[in-house]
């Protein structure tokens, strides 16, 4: 599965062409939101992990058809509920499809046998999924306005570490339950198992090895091969600059209290786990070289003044990060051979990187070939 | 006065006892004959009375001008990066999972 994240608001990308006609298909089936009414639709993404329409103010994201249908509506529930107004934007209720007649029996006619139903508890009545025309599950949203790639001074470094914090400090034990668990380390797992599976040049370059000996130093929970240590802080799942957006001036839900506007989108891969994971994209993205030092030390001052624990008490915030941060380091470098060698072409920039920092992992100085084409000069 | 190299005015200011110029254009400064021996005469007069510094403080408690980075981090780290190359835009990485 392709795991990159098809978020409300994430840069605009056409439709794959395979798939263009069957999200020709999906959109003119959808039903067109009471707050969209007249929008022309817009495909912001179409990926096997997301297809996110945009009607007006709000959007659609119509999930990947494997994701868990019950793991994905507690994940809704928890994105609705108000402890997380100040870091999370919150989904829109969605219309359903007319209901089959209730099979609950009349009030006083219940049997003594069968307790009464609990009162409906007002977040989980909401309907915030709905099916769409080709089976898949859609939730509504605010559209927000992305970040923009080709302006990296204006990138909210700060904003990110405090929402992120914010995302952090909420108490499991207060949201609508269970909750589900994040996925980091079974991702590095399925990322390695997509470059073993890759044509036989890449899978077997030394760049594919130089990776997959990496990964040999890491503990065997933080590739999926163990269970992880029990860990209960809400986390993100998949933290990256797309992930947010600035608070939408339409929604009725904007909350001046969040980070300058911003706020975090997508709930795929919310849940339980160890918040270091989320901290730990952007410090692999320093140690890479993709981050500047002075932005990444915006963002981790942020994430720490606002109350964000993830980066351990002292000054060196590594002892907490490096395990995850070279997890999610192999994850990028396996799936980005992956990706390019199902293209057919060379590896990005940053790809590359995260391909050298593993060769530097196991003591390897000079960067593997990858068996892909050549990459051009910088 | 005017500055040799940008043509701006510039002024004289006191520095211990020392006239010197500086441009209010460039911010050059220009010393008279004998002034930077006179500037340097009384740095080394300072150091002289000045403490021994105190020791390095221990590793991974001193006040960090770059930020912490681990062993397998790409190499120049800590070196700043010209303004102008690379940082009109973002990779594409940093964008998606």
């Amino acid at each position: 599965m392709n795991t990159e994240s098809a978020a409300p608001g994430a840069a605009v990308r056409p439709p794959d062409v395979a798939s263009g006609g069957r999200t020709a298909a999906l959109v003119r089936h959808l039903p067109t939101p009471g707050h969209g009414a007249g929008a022309e639709p817009q495909v912001l993404a179409d990926r096997p992990d997301g297809t996110v329409v945009r009607f007006g103010p709000v959007v659609y994201k119509v999930h990947a058809a494997d994701s868990a249908p019950a793991e994905l509506a507690a994940r809704l529930r928890v994105a609705a509920h108000p402890r997380l107004r100040a870091c999370l934007l919150a989904p829109l209720p969605i219309a359903l499809p007319p209901p089959l007649p209730s099979p609950r029996p009349a009030p006083g006619s219940a049997s003594p046998h069968h307790s009464a139903p609990a009162a409906p508890d007002p977040v989980s009545a909401t309907p915030l999924l709905a099916p769409v025309s080709d089976g898949r599950l859609a939730s509504l949203w605010p559209y927000g306005v992305p970040v923009s790639p080709d302006d990296r001074e204006a990138a909210p470094w700060e904003a990110l570490g405090v929402l992120l914090a914010r995302l952090h400090r909420v108490p499991v034990d207060a949201l609508p339950g269970p909750v589900p668990p994040t996925r980091g380390p079974a991702k590095v797992a399925a990322a390695l198992e997509r470059l073993r599976a890759a044509p036989a040049p890449v899978a077997t370059s030394p760049a594919a090895r130089a990776v997959h000996r990496a990964a040999a130093t890491l503990p065997a929970w933080a590739r999926g091969a163990a269970p992880a240590p029990a860990t209960d802080h809400l986390c993100h799942g998949d933290l990256h600059l797309g992930q947010l957006v600035g608070s939408p001036p339409t929604s009725p839900r904007a909350d001046t209290a969040a980070a300058d506007g911003w706020l975090l989108i997508d709930v795929d891969d919310l849940g339980r786990g160890d918040p270091a994971w989320d901290l730990a994209r952007p410090a692999a993205w320093f140690a890479t070289g993709l981050l500047d030092p002075d932005e990444w030390t915006r963002l981790l001052a942020a994430y720490r003044s606002a109350g964000g624990t993830a980066a351990g008490e002292g000054d060196d915030p590594w002892p907490r990060l490096d395990v995850p941060a070279r997890a999610l380091t192999v994850q990028s470098a396996a799936s980005g051979l992956a990706k390019a060698a199902a293209a057919g072409r060379a590896l990005e920039a940053a790809e590359q990187a995260m391909v050298d920092a593993c060769a530097r992992m196991t003591g390897v100085p000079t960067a593997p070939d990858t068996g892909l084409p050549a990459s051009p000069p910088l | 006065m005017q500055c040799p190299k940008c043509h701006a005015p510039m002024h004289t200011y006191n520095r211990n006892g020392v006239q010197i110029e500086q441009c209010s254009g460039c911010r050059g400064i220009f010393l008279d004959y004998g002034e930077l021996e006179s500037l340097t005469q009384l740095e080394s007069q300072w150091v002289q009375q000045a403490p021994p510094p105190p020791p390095a403080p221990a590793a991974g408690h001193a006040p960090q001008a770059y930020p912490a980075a681990p062993a397998w981090g790409a190499p120049h780290q800590g070196q700043h990066h010209g303004h102008h190359g690379r940082r009109r835009g973002f990779g594409h990485m940093l964008f998606s999972s």
